[in-house]
């Protein structure tokens, strides 16, 4: 448990980074857990093919939240065919906490990717491999 | 906390070998027995011994092992009918669990008996085992569901039967505990009012069964469900009780051995009850293993296993009031509820809650507990869930509370 709730975990929990929604975005997807009912949604704005801005909004544990804070700050700017390419494992050393063995916490944390990576190729859901 | 009288918990604790262990560093105080409890030497040993000495399949071989397999599968029956107060082993069916009782009776009770029009009467706090079954036979036979709905405590409310219970309601399926709330629903009740409109009323047992005495004919109902697992027993068997007269009208569910008399090329004729629906090689040891665990319960005894549970239930209702920023669903008080407190945690996240009790070795749940309409209806996404048992102590109430004030603590 230490190992998961880091301080840097807590504080990106308490005050995420670009929460909110886009005013127009260019893409818009929102993932649901069912498993635990929460819900991440990823608003992009694209422009020349760079992701220009961006913003998440939902509700969800500390590792899902703080997941999102963190993937949202590493997208920001990168251009989409790198954003497509960002993988599960990308966003676990992005992270930083031991989730390998931990099935139901990795749903969490892999939560604001899904929405990502589904937003981006315009599909109603993606397989991130969170097995 | 008084002593428990006559019940001594910590005799009972050294009976199941898995409580001894420990995680992250502190003896685990195992609180999500609503979930799946845990198993006693005895029933383990059950296991083992079956396989090592007389395993082979039932009713098929004139052979010493068959003919023992076959004797200890059909006693263990007796016993759990005994258990449930059947008045025949013949009224029970072993089923992988209490989900595929349910399913069993929505397909071979349900599709012969509901017409398009017909009615099905559920309440919100189900398990979506006892939702989703209804859903798919309305779908089949073009019937409609309806849902009694709760007060706030947690409740049924039943002045809703007097406009839900109509005359095209040919079902009634609803917990006897809930599984979230705690909430016990006054069955007995419910059966009279279900009669007195011709329909039937299925009671889905998995939590009450493992935790008070349960008698069919006291409840008045005419299928009673429940799973061997959160009874002490193992994963993969479970039972269907159903009124002799009801069960011997039913077709058959799965087709394949042992549920024949005679195969012809183009049709077949079926077995008495039960066999009737108990196609393929069952789960042998699993159901040997349930007798085994019924045998327990019953040394125990049920009425002494509700007492030590109402007298943690009354100690932890008091614990978790001194909680501040914790909202407790369901019942505030002891009566006619079971030893389940599901609750939020302001500020916190219940996922991120159960992960920080599980630091600090408590065990319990986070998630919508397969009830998504009674969360909803709550209008939380999730709860963290603790639930009690046999071999809990108060002092893992106290262990609960205080991992709660480290987890406020933690996310302040
Ligand atoms: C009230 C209730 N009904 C039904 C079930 C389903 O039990 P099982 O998954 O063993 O079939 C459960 C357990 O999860 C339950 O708590």
């Amino acid at each position: 448990m230490d190992d998961i709730y880091r301080e840097q975990i807590l504080e990106h929990a308490r005050y995420p980074h670009n929460f909110g929604t886009l005013e127009q975005p260019t893409v818009s997807h929102e993932e649901y857990n069912p498993l635990c009912g929460d819900r991440v949604r990823i608003d992009l704005l694209i422009e020349d093919g760079v992701i220009a801005d961006v913003r998440f909004s939902g509700k969800g544990c500390a590792i899902s939240q703080a997941s999102a804070s963190m993937l949202t700050d590493e997208i920001k700017g990168m251009d989409v065919e790198t954003a497509k390419a960002f993988s599960k494992d990308d966003l676990l050393t992005l992270i930083g906490i031991p989730l390998s063995k931990n099935p139901t916490r990795l749903k969490c944390a892999l939560l604001s990717l899904k929405a990502l990576k589904a937003g981006l190729y315009g599909v109603a859901s993606v397989d991130v491999d969170d097995e | 906390m008084s002593i428990l009288s006559q019940f001594d918990v910590l005799a009972i604790r050294r009976e199941f070998p898995i409580l001894q262990q420990e995680v992250n560093g502190k003896l685990v105080a195992f609180l999500d027995s609503a979930a799946s409890s845990q198993k006693p030497r005895q029933v383990i040993d059950c296991l083992e011994d079956y396989y090592r000495r007389y395993n082979a399949n039932v009713h098929r071989g004139v052979y010493k092992f068959s003919e023992e397999a076959t004797f200890a599968y059909e006693r263990a029956r007796g016993k759990v009918a005994r258990f449930i107060g059947a008045t025949s082993p013949r009224e029970l069916v072993f089923t992988r669990n209490a989900t595929e009782a349910v399913n069993l009776v929505a397909r071979a009770w349900g599709d012969a008996n509901l017409r398009p029009g017909d009615r099905i009467l559920l309440t919100l706090m189900e398990h979506h085992s006892n939702i989703v079954p209804w859903q798919m036979l309305a779908a089949r036979v073009g019937a409609s569901l309806d849902y009694l709905s709760l007060d706030g405590e947690g409740r049924l409310a039943l002045e809703e039967l007097d406009t839900k219970l109509t005359e095209r309601t040919r079902l009634v399926a609803v917990a006897h505990q809930s599984n979230v709330l705690g909430t016990i629903n006054p069955v007995a009740y419910l059966a009279e009012r279900v009669h007195a409109v011709d329909a039937k009323l299925l009671v889905d047992g998995a939590q009450s069964v493992p935790h008070m005495p349960v008698n069919v004919q006291e409840l008045g109902c005419d299928f009673l469900v429940f799973s061997g697992h959160k009874m002490c027993g193992p994963t993969g068997i479970g039972g269907l009780w159903a009124r002799r007269e009801i069960l011997e009208a039913m077709p058959p569910f799965l087709g394949g051995g042992s549920m024949i008399k005679v195969v012809e090329l183009d049709h077949s004729t079926y077995a008495d009850v039960p066999a009737r629906f108990e196609a393929g090689t069952p789960a042998i040891a699993e159901a040997i293993a349930l007798g085994e665990a019924v045998d327990f319960l019953n040394r125990v005894g049920m009425a002494s296993i509700r007492r030590h549970e109402v007298e943690l239930l009354g100690y932890a209702l008091e614990r978790l009031a001194e909680v501040t920023g914790l909202t407790l669903y369901g019942p505030h008080t002891t009566e006619q509820r079971g030893a389940v407190f599901s609750f939020t945690l302001e500020g916190v996240h219940p996922h991120d809650v159960a992960a920080v009790l599980d630091s600090e070795g408590v065990a319990v749940r986070a998630g919508h507990h397969c009830t998504q309409p009674l969360h909803r209806l709550l209008d939380v996404p999730a709860t963290t869930r603790a639930s009690l048992y046999i071999y809990n102590t108060a002092e893992e109430i106290d262990r609960l509370v205080a991992s709660l004030e480290k987890a406020k603590r933690l996310f302040a």
